[in-house]
C-alpha cells in the first residue's frame, strides 16, 4: 500500500496549476474551504470552478482573484441569500471578470456522470420547455434511435482536471468512505484527472475492510491525501462538526461591500500560514459549539465466509 | 385586523393541499413548515424528500438550508444526488413539490434566474435553476408558494427557469412532460388555480377579508376569475398551535 499523504500546501502545488479546471463539490457539506483557502494564499489564477452550488467557498475564491470561469448550477448563499462577490465579478468585472456557464442541477449531475462513465453525453429530462438552452449551447437534444423517436435533452462530460473531495475518512492508499450528505462526491472523483481526498482522519485499513459499504471512492483514483480535521467549516461532517450557520449570515452581510470581503480574506486566509492557525484563531469555543451530540447507527453482520 | 400572520395563512393553506400526497419534494422556509404542519394535522405518513439527497426526513430543527445535517439524522435514506433525481424525481416518485419564484406569469410558467430581458447583462442576477426545472417537468404537480405584487405577478416571465403550462396547457402536453404541471398558487390574499382547458391563471378562493379587486390590484395582467370563487378558512386554531408552538417558535419564518 502507498502511503499518499501530503499537506494541503503541497497538494495545491501540484494538482492546481494556474489555468486548470478545478471541481471542489460538496452539497452543502463536506465543502472543503481549507483548500480554497491554500488555492486563494498560493494566489493561484485563471481557474475554471465546477460546482452545483458555488456557495461562500466560490464566492471567497473568486473574490480573491483566482478564477477566469464558473460552472455552476445554483449561485446563491444557501439558506441566506445572494452570493455578491461572485456577482460583482460577473456585473462588474470585479476584482477580474468572469465568464458563466449555466446549467440545472440535474444538468450538472449528468455531466459528472457522463464524465465519470467516459460516454458523450447524458440524456434526462429537464431543460426542454425553458429558456436555458437558448443561452447555453452546450445543451442540446438527441432523438431516440428506438421506436418512439423521442426528443430528449442531452448534456455534455465534464472532466475537471482535478477535484478536491473532502470527506469523513480514508485508509493511508485513499479508499474514502462517507455517510450523511453525498452530494456529487463520487462522482466526480471518477470524472476528473487527479484527485486529492482531504479527510478528518486517517483510519487503519482495517477499518475500511469492516464496512466496504460505505466506500465510495477507491484508491484506484486517488492521487494524493490530505489530513485536515475541521477542514470543511465553516460547512460540515456529519457527525464530527455542525454547519456554523452564523458564519453564512455573516459572509451574506459582509461580503455585500468589497472592503469588507478582501479585510475577512486578509485576516483569515493571507494573514494565516495554515490551517490549524485558522482553528486555533477560530477558538476552541466554537468549535464546541459545532460540536453534535452522538447518534450511533446499528452495526450490520457482513458474516464470515471461509 | 386578524390574529395571524400572511405566512400563517399560506403556511396553512400549503399544507391543506397536501393532505393526500405520499411524498413532497421541499425546501426550507415556509415550504418546510407547512409539509411538517400536514404531517401533524392529517397526513402522518407524507414523506419529505429534499433535494440534498434525503427521502423521509425528520428534521429535529428548523434547517436554515436545505442541506443541513438535521435532515439526514434519522431520515430513511440518504443518497447521491443523481440517485435523487434519476430514480426519485425523473423515476416518477415525487407527487407534489413546492416552489417559489421571483416572477410568475399567467402560464405559471416561473422565473428564478433573471430579471431583465439581457441575460448577460441582467437587472438583477438571481440563484439560477437549482433543481427547480427538472422539479417543474417531473414532479406529480407543483405547489407554488408566492405573495401577491404587481412585480412578480406579470404577463410573461423575463426567463423561464422552471416550465408551467408555457403558452398553454397544449403547448405543455405537446413536449410530453412526465409532471401534470401548476396545480395551485398560494398567495398571501388568495388561492389560484389553472383553468383546466386552457391553463390560465384564474382566482380560485379568496381568504378573508380579501377582494377581487384587493387581488386584482396585484397582479400585473388581467386576472381571470374562477366561475365559483370561493373563500378559504383562516387557520384553525390547532394549526396555528402546532406552527407558533411546535414547528417555528422563534417566528423566524411565520413573521
Amino acid at each position: 500500500m502507498t502511503d499518499k499523504i501530503i499537506s494541503m500546501k503541497e497538494a495545491v502545488q501540484q494538482f492546481v496549476p494556474d489555468g486548470a479546471t478545478l471541481a471542489i463539490e460538496g452539497f452543502t457539506s463536506l465543502i472543503c474551504f481549507a483548500a480554497a483557502h491554500e488555492i486563494i494564499r498560493q494566489q493561484k489564477r485563471d481557474l475554471t470552478l465546477c460546482r452545483l452550488t458555488p456557495d461562500v467557498i466560490y464566492d471567497q475564491m473568486i473574490a480573491a482573484g483566482t478564477a477566469r470561469k464558473l460552472v455552476f448550477s445554483y449561485l446563491g448563499n444557501p439558506g441566506v441569500g445572494s452570493l455578491y462577490a461572485v456577482r460583482r465579478a460577473v456585473e462588474k468585472g470585479i476584482p477580474r471578470p468572469l465568464e458563466i456557464e449555466e446549467y440545472t442541477h440535474f444538468g450538472m449531475i449528468g455531466r459528472y456522470t457522463a464524465g465519470a462513465a467516459k460516454l458523450p453525453f447524458f440524456p434526462l429530462r429537464s431543460n426542454t420547455g425553458s429558456d436555458l438552452p437558448a443561452h447555453n449551447p452546450g445543451i442540446k437534444t438527441v432523438k431516440s434511435p428506438y421506436a418512439d423517436g423521442e426528443e430528449i435533452s442531452v448534456v455534455p462530460p465534464l472532466n475537471p482536471d482535478v477535484a478536491i473531495i473532502h470527506a469523513p475518512r480514508c485508509d493511508r492508499s485513499g479508499n474514502t468512505q462517507f455517510w450523511g450528505l453525498m452530494g456529487m462526491q463520487k462522482e466526480v472523483a471518477f470524472a476528473s484527472q487527479h484527485v486529492v481526498i482531504v479527510v478528518e482522519e486517517v483510519v487503519d485499513e482495517a477499518v475500511i475492510r469492516a464496512d466496504p459499504n460505505r466506500t465510495l471512492i477507491p484508491d484506484l483514483i486517488v492521487d494524493a491525501i490530505v489530513v485536515e480535521p475541521y477542514g470543511a467549516h465553516p460547512s460540515y461532517v456529519q457527525g464530527y462538526y455542525d454547519r456554523d450557520n452564523p458564519f453564512y449570515l455573516d459572509w451574506g452581510e459582509r461580503s455585500k461591500e468589497v472592503e469588507p470581503t478582501a479585510q475577512w480574506l486578509d485576516e483569515w486566509v493571507y494573514s494565516l500560514p495554515d490551517r490549524p492557525a485558522y482553528l486555533k484563531k477560530l477558538g476552541a469555543e466554537t468549535l464546541a459549539r459545532l460540536k453534535p451530540g452522538p447518534a450511533l447507527s446499528e452495526p450490520v453482520n457482513y458474516g464470515i465466509y471461509t | 385586523m386578524s390574529d395571524y400572520t400572511a405566512s400563517e395563512m399560506m403556511i396553512a393553506v400549503a399544507a391543506r393541499h397536501l393532505i393526500d400526497a405520499r411524498t413532497v419534494f421541499v425546501g426550507v422556509g415556509i415550504p418546510n413548515i407547512a409539509c411538517n404542519l400536514a404531517i401533524r394535522t392529517g397526513n402522518p405518513g407524507l414523506a419529505l424528500i429534499y433535494e440534498s439527497g434525503v427521502y423521509g426526513a425528520q428534521p429535529a430543527r428548523l434547517p436554515l438550508s436545505i442541506g443541513d445535517p438535521t435532515l439526514v439524522t434519522g431520515s430513511t435514506a440518504v443518497m447521491p444526488m443523481n440517485d435523487l433525481f434519476m430514480y426519485y424525481l425523473q423515476g416518477g416518485l415525487v407527487d407534489v413539490a413546492l416552489l417559489g419564484a421571483a416572477q410568475v406569469d399567467r402560464f405559471g410558467n416561473l422565473n428564478s434566474t433573471v430579471v431583465g430581458s439581457d441575460y448577460t447583462h441582467p437587472k438583477v442576477r438571481l440563484p439560477g435553476s437549482g433543481g427547480a426545472c427538472e422539479i417543474a417537468i417531473n414532479a406529480g404537480r407543483i405547489l407554488n408558494i408566492t405573495r401577491l405584487s404587481k412585480r412578480t405577478f406579470i404577463e410573461k416571465v423575463d426567463f423561464v427557469t422552471s416550465p408551467g403550462f408555457l403558452g398553454g396547457r397544449a403547448e405543455r402536453a405537446a413536449l410530453k412532460m412526465p409532471g401534470a404541471g401548476p396545480d395551485k398558487v398560494i398567495t398571501d390574499r388568495c388561492l389560484l388555480d389553472f383553468h383546466p382547458e386552457t391553463g390560465e391563471m384564474r382566482l380560485a378562493a379568496l381568504y378573508p377579508g380579501s377582494t377581487v379587486e384587493d387581488v386584482q390590484a396585484e397582479v400585473g395582467f388581467a386576472l381571470a376569475v374562477a366561475p365559483e370563487v370561493g373563500e378559504v378558512a383562516p387557520p384553525s386554531a390547532e394549526e396555528l398551535r402546532i406552527m407558533r408552538e411546535e414547528l417555528d417558535p422563534s417566528g423566524l419564518y411565520r413573521g
